[in-house]
């Protein structure tokens, strides 16, 4: 018990000091799992609006795909993203693997799934709504879908942040493509899980006390958007 | 009698869950401004939407003389989460119209309905009758040949009421041909030439609005005037 209560202290410690190993892997970890989100919603975003309204063949099974997708092992993913950059496999010419890159490449495999998935539902609900309109004014069913992501843009912004909060939290890829270099490539879940392994818990804490204050931070931010565009925009 | 029709509909049928929606509707569409009456789940909606071509006959058949470009006042009006200038706006862009005309016509188009001060607002914040209003709005801009008008006033006041029924006697006299349903009868029977009584899905009669308030011919107009006007 005194040992938790001293490596809260120190963690604490570590935090309010600005500790500079700490804040760079806090960096990373934001710098990684954020562009893992931006490319997934990029990806992920338009994809989910044309399964919703397209009409095209296979758009059923790949509905299904995507919503099995959604619940993929991080270290499943980790392994196949290994295997594409690993020096023998069909990415191994660009050197890719144990670097942030990798890490980023293996996130928004993991993560553009829910976002399409999310993506794809809240467009459907849309799509249910503003079918007839839409297409009483003359718009194709690509110029409804871009226009019901721009309407449903406040409910999309909760679907991105799920893609962020799996990918902030997930160890398992990062590890695997990441390799978890010191200095380099060790992001916040990896550094938990070695510093605990290792028996450094002070380091461990504040990391997790950290991450949980993000992962909440960003829930409340979105909680606090979706009742503002509520009320403003109906 | 040789007026001249621009929509024909033969034998449409419309089934949608195993229910018959429309049956064997078989009539000529030429009048300037027509009102389709009928009691709750008559078929009007479904009839209007039929003609706009946003449901597809399960049976039957449209035929078009010539192409008429249209609009539709849905009996619930559905705005985009954006400004109601920029909901108005919209439809022009998908005419591809170029951004300054577009800024001109729609805010005209709310100049018409009496809205300007509300260019800016959140459409959706909007009460269902000014809703409404800038539904109509949205399909005056667009210039229609041919306009569908779904209960275009059941959600506003009186006097709101006698504004919309002004503008749309207005695009009439432009020459858009006006196809509308209505639970006003006095509404019907200011604005209409024609009326198209459904019942149960089925067309039971088409004669000019006069005749129709005057001499219905069949016992179901007889019941639904008797009971829409005390
Ligand atoms: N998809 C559907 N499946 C089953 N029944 C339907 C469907 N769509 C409409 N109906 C039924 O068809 C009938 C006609 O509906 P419609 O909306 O056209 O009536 P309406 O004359 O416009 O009525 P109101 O005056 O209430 O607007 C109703 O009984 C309705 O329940
Ligand atoms: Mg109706």
């Amino acid at each position: 018990m005194a040992e938790i209560t001293n490596s809260l202290l120190l963690a604490t410690d570590m935090v309010t000091a600005g500790d500079s190993r700490l804040a760079a892997i806090v960096a990373l970890s934001l710098a990684v799992s954020f562009s893992a989100t931006l490319i997934s919603c990029l990806l992920g975003m338009p994809l989910g609006a044309l399964l919703a309204v397209g009409r095209f063949p296979g758009r059923r099974v790949l509905v299904v795909i995507f919503n099995g997708l959604m619940g993929l092992p991080p270290v499943v993913v980790g392994l196949l993203v290994y295997l594409l950059l690993s020096r023998a496999g069909p990415l191994g010419q660009f050197g890719l693997l144990f670097t942030p890159t990798a890490m980023v490449i293996a996130q928004t495999v993991l993560i553009t799934p829910i976002v399409a998935a999310l993506t794809r539902q809240v467009i459907e609900d849309e799509w249910r709504e503003y079918r007839e309109q839409l297409r009483s004014l003359g718009a194709s069913r690509t110029r409804a879908a871009r226009t019901l992501l721009w309407n449903a843009r406040f409910s999309l912004f909760t679907a991105a942040l799920a893609g962020f909060g799996r990918a902030i939290a997930e160890v398992g890829a990062v590890m695997i493509v990441g390799g978890n270099i010191d200095g380099v490539t060790r992001v916040m879940t990896t550094t938990i899980a070695l510093e605990t392994s290792k028996g450094d818990l002070p380091l461990a804490l504040a990391l997790g006390v950290i991450l949980i204050t993000v992962v909440l931070a960003i829930n409340a931010a979105a909680y606090a958007l979706r009742q503002w565009a509520e009320n403003r925009w109906g | 009698m040789t007026s001249t029709h621009w929509l024909e509909l033969q034998g449409l049928d419309l089934r949608e869950n195993g229910v018959q929606i429309i049956a064997n509707a078989t009539l000529k569409v030429g009048a300037g401004r027509t009102a389709i009456l009928g009691p709750n789940g008559a078929g009007k909606s479904s009839l209007l939407r039929l003609m706009h071509g946003l449901l597809k006959p399960t049976g039957g058949r449209l035929i078009w003389p010539q192409t008429m470009t249209q609009s539709m006042v849905f009996q619930r009006p559905v705005m985009l989460r954006a400004t109601v200038l920029a909901n108005v706006d919209y439809g022009l862009a998908l005419r591809g119209i170029p951004a300054a005309e577009r800024r001109e016509k729609a805010i005209a188009a709310l100049h018409r309905v009496g809205l300007p001060e509300l260019a800016d607002r959140p459409a959706r914040r909007l009460s269902g009758g000014e809703q409404q209003r800038v539904a109509l709005a949205r399909a005056w801009a667009l210039e229609p040949q041919l306009l569908f008008l779904d209960e275009p006033t059941a959600s506003l006041d009186p006097a709101s009421s006698r504004e919309v029924e002004r503008i749309i006697g207005e695009m009439a006299a432009t020459g858009t041909r006006i196809v509308m349903t209505t639970h006003n009868l006095g509404q019907a029977r200011r604005i209409a030439e024609e009326v198209i009584f459904l019942d149960g899905g089925r067309v039971l009669e088409q004669t000019p609005v006069e005749e129709f308030f005057r001499r219905p011919q069949t016992t179901a107009a007889q019941a639904f005037l008797q009971e829409e006007a005390p």
